[in-house]
């Protein structure tokens, strides 16, 4: 637990650092736009699936802390700028909520579901959104997250929540979604 | 608008149904005017079984290199050289004609002759008798029009050739439909050969056009496959953890090029078909993908974000240090070379709009030649005369073509999907 929170302590440090300048409230973390992402890991194949596979998206997590919106943890969705992999200062609370809470379960893993918005090529997209997810997982690790308790999945482009061909569209894709098993 | 018309008359008594319906777009003004008599018929129904003269009409209209004379407008509908008056056809301003019959040799069996003329001439350009089957009539038709086309313009015509591509339905609540699709090179005899709840990507034709290699998700994480096309049979030819993606062919068909991101990042590793080997050809924290094989198989050009921004470099395959190609723009990814190799199609970002661009490799000069804004995965025709490409209008894609000039644009609409991630076929 010590080197736990030497960890979160050089976290937070990094967090106060890049977070100068910026306005507005990185304490409370932005709100969830996809309502907890409560479709959560719907794979809708009929194919062969990965193990765990049929436990993604019961959706079972009514008054599960992880999915408290006043917890950082409640936020499951961090959004990228175009063409950056770089995790915003505003999410590093939510990714070290995250972070805190598996070192604290390491029974629990999460998928990190790695999304691109549509704009220029899709292969390139697919290796950008890899980028995202690492990014994401590299922070996690940091804090004394198992690698095992992390899997990076890149969809790029395939998979876009809004299918508008805008700005508003766009950075709804531009995401990196946490997504627990068996929750 | 008559254009359109004329396209939407002779789809119309064809007995298969098109998935894609293609409408030329921009530049017919300066194509060659040819008058395609319908073809005669000698058989035991009362009609050919394909409007034979009409498919070649549309393929050489589609083309944008020729304007097929609107049967209304044929003073006289000779199906017999005897009978032409040429000088009718030069009244109507028509450099060539193209006549021809259908004769019923057997059940279900057909010869087709055609004979192809220079009206200010008065002379025969080609004359060629085809044997077809009932099942083979509209190939043969695009062989027709293969034959005319390089007949008239010393360019090897590619309208018997094939294209793939990937269609997306979405069933709602999240769900989708991907299908990899194979159909004819103007939209006709669409078939699926991979169906999958999970994404499919980045179909890419072997050199000899009987297999195609692609990216599925299918197993909820990517993975590449061969796929023999018409036997429908498939391999996994890759399935590490990370990135299994955008496969393409070395010109000799015994190397499949990859990105994977089992070594940490996005890079480019190469797997040799016949021995299994697979070796590893760029290394580095950022992105390299999408790789091309030039046309002698000793470089590849891939996209790489190395210096901050997607640009293209090219490479030794053997390894060596990268070259980069491009430098108009902040964006340029997707290459793909054409089939003489002197240039390089991609995705060329400019002011917020992707584009299909064309470099020339010998000038180092960049043509933009679509004017789409979400412009992507630029394919070329087997004879590099189009560049067929995925584009985005409303909540769907489609796909379009333009001339490798960019004078010719046409777009291919599929009814009720979207239709991404084009591949046209080699030369069989």
């Amino acid at each position: 637990m010590k080197s736990v929170k030497a960890a979160l302590f050089i976290f937070i440090g990094v967090f106060v650092l890049s977070g100068c300048g910026t306005t507005g409230s990185g304490e409370s973390g932005p709100t969830d736009g996809e309502g907890g992402a409560g479709n959560g890991y719907d794979s809708g194949a009929s194919t062969t699936g990965i193990d765990g596979g049929e436990t993604y998206g019961a959706g079972a997590y009514a008054g599960n802390s992880v999915f408290d919106p006043a917890n950082p943890r409640g936020t499951r969705v961090i959004k990228f700028a175009f063409d950056s992999s770089e995790v915003a200062a505003e999410y590093l609370p939510v990714v070290a909520a995250h972070a805190e809470y598996l070192v604290a379960n390491p029974d629990k893993s999460v998928v990190l579901e790695a999304h691109a918005d549509e704009r220029g090529s899709r292969e390139y997209n697919i290796a950008l959104s890899e980028h995202r997810g690492n990014s994401v997982a590299d922070l996690m690790k940091f804090q004394s997250v198992s690698p095992n308790q992390v899997q990076v999945m890149s969809y790029g482009e395939e998979k876009p929540l809004s299918y508008g061909h805008d700005e508003l569209s766009w950075e709804q894709n531009r995401r990196v979604e946490i997504i627990y098993f068996g929750e | 608008m008559l254009k359109r018309l004329f396209l939407l008359l002779i789809i119309l008594p064809t007995p298969v149904l098109a998935a894609l319906e293609i409408e030329i777009t921009e530049g017919i003004e300066g194509a060659a005017p040819i008058a395609i008599v319908p073809f005669g018929w000698q058989g035991m129904a009362a009609g050919a079984p394909l409007d034979i003269g009409a498919v070649v009409a549309a393929d050489l209209s589609r083309s944008g290199r020729f304007k097929a004379l609107p049967t209304r407008d044929m003073l006289t509908k000779p199906t017999d050289a005897t009978k032409i008056r040429f000088r009718n056809w030069q009244a109507l301003g028509q450099d060539n004609l193209l006549i021809g019959q259908i004769r019923e040799t057997g059940a279900g069996q057909f010869v087709i002759q055609f004979q192809l003329f220079d009206v200010y001439k008065g002379e025969q350009l080609a004359g060629y008798s085809m044997p077809s089957s009932a099942k083979s009539l509209r190939h043969t038709a695009h062989r027709i029009s293969d034959m005319v086309y390089e007949h008239l313009t010393g360019q090897k015509g590619a309208f018997s050739t094939r294209i793939a591509y990937v269609t997306v339905k979405r069933l709602g609540k999240g769900k989708s439909q991907y299908r990899l699709q194979v159909a004819d090179a103007d939209g006709f005899n669409p078939q699926t050969i991979t169906t999958s709840a999970e994404p499919i990507m980045s179909p890419a034709w072997s050199p000899n056009g009987e297999k195609i290699a692609y990216v599925s998700f299918e197993a909820h994480r990517s993975a590449v496959y061969i796929q023999t096309v018409f036997s429908g049979k498939r391999e996994r030819v890759s399935s590490a953890p990370g990135i299994n993606g955008a496969p393409a062919w070395s010109p000799d068909g015994s190397k499949l090029s990859m990105t994977l991101s089992v070594g940490g990042s996005a890079d480019i590793y190469i797997l040799d078909l016949i021995t299994g080997s697979l070796r590893q050809l760029t290394k580095g924290y950022s992105i390299e993908t999408e790789s091309a094989w030039s046309r002698d198989g000793r470089t590849i050009a891939y996209t790489s974000d190395r210096g901050g921004k997607p640009q293209i470099y090219q490479i030794p395959v053997q390894g060596g240090k990268a070259r980069r190609l491009t430098y108009e723009g902040s964006y340029n990814a997707r290459p793909v070379f054409s089939p003489d190799g002197k240039s390089l199609a991609m995705i060329h970002g400019q002011g917020g709009d992707y584009r299909i661009a064309v470099l020339d490799l010998d000038s180092g000069l960049l043509q933009v030649l679509t004017k789409g804004r979400l412009d992507e995965s630029p394919s070329f025709a087997p004879n590099g005369s189009m560049i067929l490409y995925a584009a985005k209008k409303g909540e769907r894609g489609l796909l379009a073509a333009v001339s490798a000039d960019g004078r010719v644009h046409q777009k291919l609409v599929m009814k009720g999907g979207e239709v991404r991630d084009p591949a046209w076929s080699p030369f069989k």
